[in-house]
């Protein structure tokens, strides 16, 4: 089975959702190609074969720099097919998601996002997605034809087996039209751990109080290496960035641990943590309703509780 | 300015998620059935540039009858006339397949979505519907500005944000900041009920997957209490049982 894995990077570093799609194709069975765009160094193309990739098609037209959602779509497409290949993989990002829908239409596949474990195929072949953000699951049927398939972060364990993917390169033509959107600028969160993609992340709520109380959840946050979050109405107040908005209509994290902190635990809130691992809450009201989703949970007031776990975890180091 | 904004009949979301008939249906029972919070904020940005640069904001819905309610209050938020291509939602390839055929037919010079539906988070109908009418696609939206025939977006990227320009018409799936939610007024619900609300027929269209099933999370296991005087209890809890830090 011969399966295409389109990879992201961020500032020249392939990304770890990434290496989980190719975790993913290879846990599948498949001879994995992984497709890379934009300028990136070989050697680091060279080291997915390290992941479970055999070769890897790199466009390094520096055209394909920037993501542009129609241009990696006809790009994505063209490999697809160039590779004969039966299944794309390709994890759900804010890039990701987009273009996989146009490649659906461009090769004809069946597209399922969001999935969140291997493909069932002992009677066709069936994925299971995540559904109603997070509080439900779907069986899905793909039926036989070329598949394509998103992958939720942490649906397959990056495993580093050893060796070298052959790095070929691949120039597609590129059409003008693909590039109608133009982009102009772009403001990144350099150094900061991505919120998506962070194994740890550390929330405040209303109950902090005020923005300039977020020293100590950015201390807490440094000392666990983690990304910092927010409750909605936090970034609505412009306490803290929008891309922090974690919940139902903000950013859904499934880290291994996740701290809340002066969050009431509001059901929209929880839409977007419920794929955490372990869930701690430190809230003042012990019927604070995020108690019900906790592992662990600690009823005091943040402003002692918060730098005195601090303290305890850098002791622990 | 023509604008097209596509809205999704979702539950609530405050819902409690249930299936019946051996987990292959929704429970609609007891449920709430609103606009999708991202098409509600669509719907916000299309009624403001309509408002600015003059114009009209159609509101397109794929789904049965039992959605009406909702293809109301968009029109009474100030949607000036509404479409309902009549058939179930059943994938996002087939409901891409009828609002593309909707577009065709109205010329329009932007057409608006949500980045997700908040039922399947699909996050591909605005892609589908951009490739189907050959038509760029931006997705997730946070900022759109209107310039002569120029739109400039800003779009959310992972841990930032990028800024782009393109030429109408185009397909945007929109997220917040970019308005806020408008809530009807007397007079908006007043005038909704004498809005043209017309209803299609689906165009033909094969559906590229089939449900097997539902399934619900394994429920949450007990929580532990910690004492907040005792930091050092979870941080070895963290370490040792968890196995986290
Ligand atoms: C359609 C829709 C979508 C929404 N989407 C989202 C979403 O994506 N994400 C989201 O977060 N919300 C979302 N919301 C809002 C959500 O309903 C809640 O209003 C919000 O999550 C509450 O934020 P909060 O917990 O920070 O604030 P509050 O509810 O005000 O809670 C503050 C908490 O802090 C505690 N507290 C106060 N002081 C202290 C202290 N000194 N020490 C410790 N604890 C303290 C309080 O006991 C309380 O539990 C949405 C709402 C709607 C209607
Ligand atoms: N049944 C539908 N009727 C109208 N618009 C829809 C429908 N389903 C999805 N959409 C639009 O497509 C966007 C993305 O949906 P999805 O791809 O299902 O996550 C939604 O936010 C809506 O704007």
């Amino acid at each position: 089975m011969s399966i295409l894995v389109f990879v992201e990077s961020a500032e020249g570093k392939i990304k770890k959702t990434s290496l989980e799609a190719i975790a993913y194709a290879k846990e599948m069975g498949g001879e994995v190609t992984a497709l890379a765009l934009g300028e990136i160094a070989t050697a680091e193309l060279e080291d997915l074969g390290n992941y479970g990739a055999t070769k890897v098609l790199h466009a390094a037209d520096s055209k394909l720099n920037d993501g542009i959602i129609q241009a990696y779509a006809s790009v994505i497409a063209h490999a697809f097919e160039q590779e004969s290949a039966e299944i794309l993989v390709l994890a759900n990002s804010s890039l990701g998601t987009p273009v996989s829908a146009r490649v659906a239409l461009k090769i004809e596949a069946s597209l399922v996002s969001n999935v969140v474990d291997l493909p069932d195929t002992t009677d066709g072949f069936k994925v299971k997605r995540s559904i109603y953000t997070g509080k439900a699951f779907a069986l899905v049927d793909m039926g036989s034809g070329k598949k394509i398939i998103a992958i939720k972060k942490n649906a397959a364990e990056v495993k580093e087996i050893g060796g070298k993917a052959t790095v070929e390169a691949f120039s597609p033509a590129l059409d003008d039209k693909d590039f109608a959107t133009q982009i102009t600028s772009i403001d990144k969160a350099t150094g900061d751990v991505l919120l998506p993609e962070a194994e740890i992340v550390v929330s405040g709520g209303r109950g902090l109080k005020g923005p300039e109380n977020w020293g100590m959840v950015e201390d807490l946050a440094s000392s666990l290496g983690a990304a910092t979050g927010c409750s909605k109405p936090v970034s609505d107040m412009d306490w803290r960035p929008h891309h922090e908005h974690v919940g139902q209509t903000g950013v859904k994290v499934s880290p291994q641990l996740y701290i809340a902190i002066g969050i009431s635990g509001a059901i929209q809130h929880l839409a977007g943590v419920n794929s955490s691992k372990y869930i701690v809450v430190i809230n003042k009201d012990p019927e604070a309703p995020f108690f019900k989703a906790a592992d662990y949970g600690i009823v005091g007031d943040a402003f002692e509780v918060v730098p005195k776990l601090t303290e305890a975890i850098k002791n622990a180091q | 300015m023509k604008i097209l904004v596509c809205i999704t009949y979702v539950p609530d979301t405050t819902s409690k998620i249930a299936f019946t008939e051996g987990d292959t249906k929704f429970d609609k029972s007891g449920v709430q059935f609103i606009i999708g919070p991202y098409d509600d904020y669509a719907l916000a940005r299309a009624v403001e540039l309509k408002e600015a640069h003059s114009g009209t904001v159609t509101v397109l819905n794929v789904g049965e009858a039992e959605t009406e309610p909702i293809i109301r209050k968009a029109l009474a938020v100030g949607a000036d006339d509404a479409i309902r291509v009549n058939a179930e939602p059943i994938d996002s390839f087939f409901v891409a397949k009828q609002i593309a055929s909707v577009a065709k037919e109205g010329s329009y010079d932007m057409i608006l979505m949500g980045r997700e539906s908040i039922d399947f988070n699909g996050g591909m109908v605005h892609g589908m519907v951009g490739e189907l009418l050959g038509l760029p696609s931006v997705s997730p939206v946070m900022t759109l500005e209107i310039e002569g025939n120029k739109a400039k977006m800003s779009r959310e990227i992972e841990g930032g944000k990028e800024y782009l320009e393109v030429d109408m018409p185009f397909v945007a799936g929109c997220q917040e900041p970019i308005a806020e939610w408008k809530i009807p007024n007397m007079r908006g619900i007043m005038s909704a009920r004498t809005k043209p609300l017309q209803v299609v027929e689906p165009v033909d269209s094969d559906k590229a997957t089939v449900l097997d099933k539902y399934e619900l999370p394994p429920s949450k296991g007990e929580i532990k209490m910690i004492d907040a005087e005792n930091m050092e209890e979870l941080v070895k809890l963290l370490k040792n049982d968890a196995k986290v830090l």
